[in-house]
């Protein structure tokens, strides 16, 4: 019988398991620096957390509130500053950058300035702050969502961060850097990629209990449906024990 | 240079560099003490309508106390460039921001900005410039080089270009498409900081976020520093002073002074008042009652800081994680 577990704690697991030891990712705040965390102390040691600020290769044994804190450089290789992170990452340095937003559309362009009008907005978002930064820099971007169709849109209101744009070839004529751009979108039903040819969402892997009805239904545009669709393993006792004893043990995001 | 796009944005401060140049050349660089009140620094250097930068931000290293003097005074029509939480959200609260450039206006972990949706929805702030964070530091870096723009390969091919002020070009070198981003010079810069002298020579510990560019990039800077310590003590470390006494127009001594942020290797941040300005922010009322109580209410930051109390203070500082 396996144990329960909540829906954060699944997307936490499943984000985790994507980042692989001796490598460098771009964190923000949230879910990306538990998944860091986790990482860390389960299969990637030597995962190398950077944060925009300048926090670099810091261990996460408390979790930072804020992407400029004490705690994100915390037992760190470098303490530096703005200008070298971003520029660490314009020199292709880091492989991975996590993304939210608050509208994704089918080429993984994410909203996180305006919903409506730019002028007259709706609702005014946050903007960009580093988020345009790694969508433009880092080799290989994972955006962690919640799934459901004012979320996953045919097209967002306003394309603050590139994903691949319009389809193939649109992020290299825009003069962004060849070989870059959305990896993987993690999202509360399942893990989904980009299909190589058309650069468009593509379902990769269900989460338990989820049905491939409930994906479709949950997105307001057409995902390329493969013919095999994976299924993502529940989170293991071990994962959840330390998330929940060491990553995050004053629940804090869990 | 063939230009192949230009982004909508206003372009809110142009860069004037040989204005800049001249300005560098006339500021004072004797020695003179320039310790001074935040009441005094911020009547003195910031006018209504001046361009300003806070560093770093919100709740981290943030010159709130300086903050809190200049909604006192009721500086307004203030241009500002937006990396900001608590800050900034103070200012737009208090309605002395006529222009942003932005780039993250936000509460972190608490969500938006009810300060911010309300400022812009309403179109009270005339004027929002897009920009990355890294674009908006780099454009004070170019103003630090001394250089009009500067070529990145951020924003590129997304409406946060369309609706900045920033200008796509061909590389005359490469042919390949470039982002050029105007450098930013700033009327006002303010920094809050670990330790100066009273001459403004000034050391930060923990990471330095975007210190040494606003420093560079600003025509007046004030600083406002946990303590003030001796010149000699700055001299016997002088590889960790980024910012040099010459760049400084004012220094005012704040304890506490990033309350309710932190300040690395000192003092945690006030996640209670954080709070607290999270709740009442949510409605116009509750905004401007926080700061009845925390900015009008008190006459200065020492008024404010016994108004937080001694003790909780002082838990911030037994509760502050070390070096490790």
């Amino acid at each position: 019988m396996a144990e329960e577990y909540n829906p954060t704690e699944l997307l936490i697991c499943i984000a985790a398991r994507l980042m692989e030891d001796n490598t460098t990712a771009f964190i923000g705040t949230g879910i990306p620096m538990l998944a860091a965390s986790l990482a860390q102390k389960m299969h990637a040691p030597n995962l190398i957390p950077i944060f925009e600020f300048g926090g670099t290769g810091g261990s996460l044994e408390d979790l930072p509130l804020a992407v400029g804190e004490a705690r994100t450089f915390y037992k760190a290789v470098a303490a530096s500053g703005i200008c070298d992170i971003m520029e660490t990452a314009a020199r292709g340095f880091i492989e991975y950058g996590f993304l939210g937003g608050a509208q994704i559309d089918p080429y993984g362009n994410l909203n996180s300035t305006v919903i409506g009008d730019h002028k007259q907005p709706r609702a005014r978002l946050p903007g960009s702050g580093g988020a345009n930064d790694v969508g433009s820099l880092c080799w290989r971007t994972i955006a962690i969502m919640r799934h459901d169709r004012r979320r996953f849109v045919e097209k967002v209101d306003f394309i603050t961060t590139p994903g691949y744009l319009t389809g193939p070839g649109a992020r290299e004529a825009a003069g962004l850097p060849p070989g870059t751009g959305p990896y993987r979108v993690v999202t509360n039903l399942c893990v989904l990629g980009f299909d190589e040819a058309t650069k468009r969402m593509k379902l990769l892997a269900l989460n338990p209990g989820v049905t491939l009805e409930q994906v479709i239904e949950n997105t307001g545009f057409e995902l390329v449906i493969p013919e095999h669709i994976g299924h993502n393993e529940p989170p293991t006792a071990e994962e959840l024990r330390i998330l929940r004893e060491e990553v995050d043990p004053n629940r804090l995001y869990i | 240079m063939n230009v192949i796009e230009s982004g909508i944005g206003e372009l809110i401060q142009p860069p004037d560099m040989d204005a800049f140049r001249e300005w560098n050349r006339k500021k004072h660089k004797a020695l003179v003490d320039k310790r001074m009140s935040e009441q005094e620094a911020v009547s003195r250097f910031i006018h209504d309508g001046d361009y300003i930068g806070t560093e770093l931000y919100g709740t981290v290293r943030c010159p709130m106390s300086l903050t809190r003097e200049i909604v006192r005074q009721g500086k307004k029509d203030l241009r500002i460039a937006g990396q900001g939480v608590l800050e900034l959200d103070l200012l737009l609260a208090a309605g002395l921001v006529k222009k942003i450039d932005l780039t993250y206006i936000g509460l972190e972990v608490y969500g938006v900005s009810n300060a911010l949706r309300r400022a812009v929805e309403s179109g009270q702030v005339e004027s929002v410039v897009e920009w990355s964070n890294g674009a908006i530091t780099w454009r004070f870096k170019a103003a630090a080089m001394g250089v009009p723009f500067i070529p990145v390969r951020s924003m590129l091919g997304t409406d946060t270009l369309k609706y900045s002020a920033a200008k796509v070009v061909e590389c005359p070198f490469t042919g390949q498409k470039v982002c050029l981003l105007p450098a930013l010079i700033l009327d006002v810069g303010i920094i809050h900081v670990h330790r100066a002298d009273k001459y403004g020579n000034a050391q930060i510990d923990g990471i330095s976020g975007f210190a040494f560019e606003l420093a560079r990039a600003s025509k007046h800077l004030i600083i406002t520093t946990e303590e003030i310590v001796s010149e000699e003590e700055i001299r016997r470390y002088p590889d960790r002073t980024i910012i040099p006494y010459y760049l400084v127009d004012a220094v005012v001594e704040a304890p506490f002074g990033s309350h309710p942020g932190e300040m690395c290797y000192l003092y945690e941040r006030d996640e209670e008042a954080i709070q607290e300005w999270v709740e009442a922010s949510k409605t116009a009322e509750g905004a401007q009652a926080y700061l009845e109580r925390y900015v009008y209410g008190v006459k200065n930051h020492q008024e404010y800081l016994e108004l937080i109390g001694q003790e909780r203070l002082e838990h911030l500082k037994a509760i502050v994680k070390g070096r490790g």
